[in-house]
């Protein structure tokens, strides 16, 4: 199958469903600017005009509503913004305005808007442009949230996300642009609402989002080596999360572990571990343990750095830890 | 006399339409003082703003839209729902909790909603719906339609980033929108003086290059006229306007009580304003001219108090939400 990059991937997937519906169009700080968004919006202004790739002055709170306010009238926006942490800005827009709308007129007006957060970080930007905050939209009722973790799947989850009648937070991060992967060249979609599996196992199910992915196939495969089977879930869509998959997983292998390279407390981790414990607690033979960010801001200093984001080493000594501790229950077994 | 009652807003000439504008504000204000005594009564429970002495606003702007332009309103909703032409059935209904109400029980004074008649919602954040407004505006833009935008909001919005993040963004696109600020003097407890370092809001419109005027804004003629113009200049493709009108709102912040005994303004104040009523104003006008007879008010008050008991029984007699359906309207199905 044909190659893409997961930057031209999304590219792609835009230039396509732009100039497919006429009721699609794009707007948000930086559009036409590759120092903001890589290179996902290149030649769209060329091709569409500023009609339709609409580059905005910092405004994050009237922009965002100002996209919901055009979904009213029948179209499909896209409102972008090339930094999560600048979200804040909207969050009365998206919180209040956008995640309620449908539910506080009973049904009569939905908010079919697409709102792309580009998690963007490392390379010592510290505190205030770094974060991830899928926690945060995961919380609030109304907002359905999908992180993509390949080239493969931010194709058809943006098709899917433009297409949703519902508000749908699309988080995509800058260290998965240049992951390469099989893209059809078609326009496709792929489900909200439902994960992968990226690898079949049966001693422990790692759960993971976005990036961490690709740092839990890494761990997987070098776990492989000290017998230790890893079946590995991506959630693809935090809301509606996949429980059924996650349910079945953790059934067979007892053991759980979820990466999700957000903060610890009140995070998307500490939901799935509650989910599991809740609603199949006999089928776990260990605590179930996170993969995370500590509750600290992102710090500058590259050696901090480091500390700070969770990578495949520390996936796989929480993995080990976890074997070493429960050998006991885990009778026979590796 | 039902069909007398018709407020859309076209109409073939001026007496026609003065005599519409009578019924709009005098509809506005009979259901405001029934829901003011139901509230009293505890028959109704939600917050209710209630919106006595600003008739003439939302009826003046509201009698130059088409059924095709866009309204938003503010917490203060009932008087723009009904001057745009909502069902005061449905309102009544909501604001008793029923599932026969305007948003099915879910949403309550504050969040009203008739979307067929181009009312997408009201909403209670201060500010929250100004960039709603621009947002259809710049739908329509986009798709070079004639349709305009109107974002009704408070003084108090003045005070909020996303009100000049909206203006600017409005101003720089020429976007078809009419902000109409409702200055009537107080945010919640605080007088504008108290809150505004220069309390001319009309002249916030310089700083981003558009027109803006301060009426009187118990002068339904004069709103009638400047929306109007602003209307048209939006139309014509020329760009936003700022509409500042005068009023005064007769009752407290919220609730059905005159709150003098709160020590925030004089009974001299109030009675001030209660002397420029605008419906009182408007009538004095019909009689002058020889358009309504006596007779003929009386009988248009009497036909307006039976049309809104018959929305006090209606909702009664609907049935309550089913709990089990505590959370419909979460997300709409594709």
């Amino acid at each position: 199958m044909r190659k893409l990059s997961y930057v031209q991937a999304i590219n792609e997937t835009l230039h396509q469903i732009i100039e497919k519906d006429k009721n699609v169009f794009l707007v948000g700080q930086g559009v036409i600017s590759p120092w903001y968004v890589g290179a996902t919006t290149v030649g769209l202004i060329d091709k569409f005009g500023d009609k339709r790739i609409i580059d905005t002055p910092v405004s994050e709170n009237a922009i965002t509503g100002v996209a919901a306010g055009a979904s009213f009238t029948g179209m499909r926006p896209i409102v972008m913004h090339p930094r999560m942490d600048f979200m804040y800005y909207a969050m009365d827009q998206i919180a209040n305005q956008i995640a309620n709308w449908y539910y506080m007129f009973g049904g009569m007006k939905n908010v079919p808007i697409t709102i792309w957060g580009i998690i963007n970080r490392g390379g010592e930007q510290a505190a205030q442009h770094s974060q991830a905050l899928q926690s945060m939209f995961m919380h609030i009722p109304g907002l359905k949230v999908v992180m993509p973790s390949n080239p493969f799947d931010v194709k058809g989850l943006l098709v899917s996300a433009i297409y949703d009648d519902n508000p749908v937070v699309f988080i995509d991060d800058r260290w998965l642009y240049k992951i390469v992967g099989d893209v059809p060249k078609e326009i496709y979609t792929v489900p909200i609402g439902k994960g992968a599996i990226r690898k079949k196992g049966k001693d422990i199910t790692i759960v993971a989002t976005g990036w961490m992915v690709q740092k839990v196939i890494e761990a997987g495969s070098i776990l492989q080596k000290d017998g230790i089977d890893v079946e590995i879930i991506d959630v693809r869509t935090l809301k509606p999360l996949d429980k059924t998959l996650i349910f079945k997983s953790v059934k067979k292998t007892s053991r759980l572990v979820v990466a999700d390279a957000g903060w610890r407390t009140c995070g998307v981790a500490g939901e799935i571990s509650a989910l599991v414990t809740e609603n199949i607690f006999e089928s776990l033979k260990a605590p179930i343990k996170r993969v995370v960010l500590p509750d600290t801001p992102a710090p500058m200093s590259s050696v901090l750095e480091r500390a700070y984001y969770p990578d495949t080493n520390d996936i796989v000594a929480t993995v080990r830890s976890l074997f070493k501790q429960h050998r006991r229950t885990l009778g026979g077994k590796k | 006399m039902n069909k007398k009652l018709d407020i859309s807003p076209v109409h073939t000439d001026l007496e026609t339409l003065l005599k519409k504008m009578y019924i709009t504000m005098l509809r506005i204000r009979k259901f405001e003082e029934k829901t003011g005594e139901l509230v009293s009564a505890k028959e109704i429970i939600c917050p209710c703003h209630l919106y006595i002495g600003q008739e003439a606003i939302a009826t003046g702007v509201c009698s130059a839209l088409r059924k095709e332009d866009y309204v938003f309103s503010t917490h203060r909703s009932h008087g723009h729902y009904i001057a745009k032409g909502g069902s005061i059935k449905t309102l009544m209904a909501e604001l008793y909790g029923k599932i026969t109400g305007c948003s099915k029980g879910r949403g309550g004074s504050m969040h009203i909603t008739s979307p067929d008649i181009g009312f997408p919602g009201s909403s209670a954040i201060v500010a929250g719906t100004i960039p709603l407004a621009v947002g259809a505006a710049l739908s329509f833009h986009i798709r070079k339609k004639d349709t305009v935008s109107v974002a009704f909001f408070g003084d108090g919005a003045t005070n909020e980033g996303a009100f000049y993040e909206s203006l600017n963004f409005a101003a720089l696109k020429k976007l078809p929108v009419i902000f109409v600020c409702e200055n009537n003097f107080y945010s919640t407890h605080m007088t504008i003086s108290d809150c505004l370092s220069d309390t001319r809001i009309y002249k916030k419109a310089e700083a981003f290059k558009m027109p803006g005027v301060c009426i009187d804004g118990n002068d339904v003629l004069k709103v009638f006229k400047q929306a109007k113009e602003a209307i048209e200049y939006a139309r014509e493709g020329k760009g936003p306007s700022l509409l500042e009108c005068s009023t005064y709102r007769w009752r407290g912040h919220v609730g059905p009580n005159i709150d003098l005994d709160k020590g925030l303004r004089t009974k001299e104040e109030l009675e001030s304003w209660m002397a420029k009523c605008p419906i009182k104003r408007l009538e004095a006008l019909l009689l002058k001219q020889g358009i309504l007879s006596k007779s003929e008010t009386h009988q248009i008050e009497k036909e307006i108090e039976r049309e809104i008991e018959e929305t006090v029984v209606f909702a009664k007699k609907s049935s309550f939400p089913k709990a089990n359906e505590l959370q419909k309207y979460v997300f709409t199905e594709n």
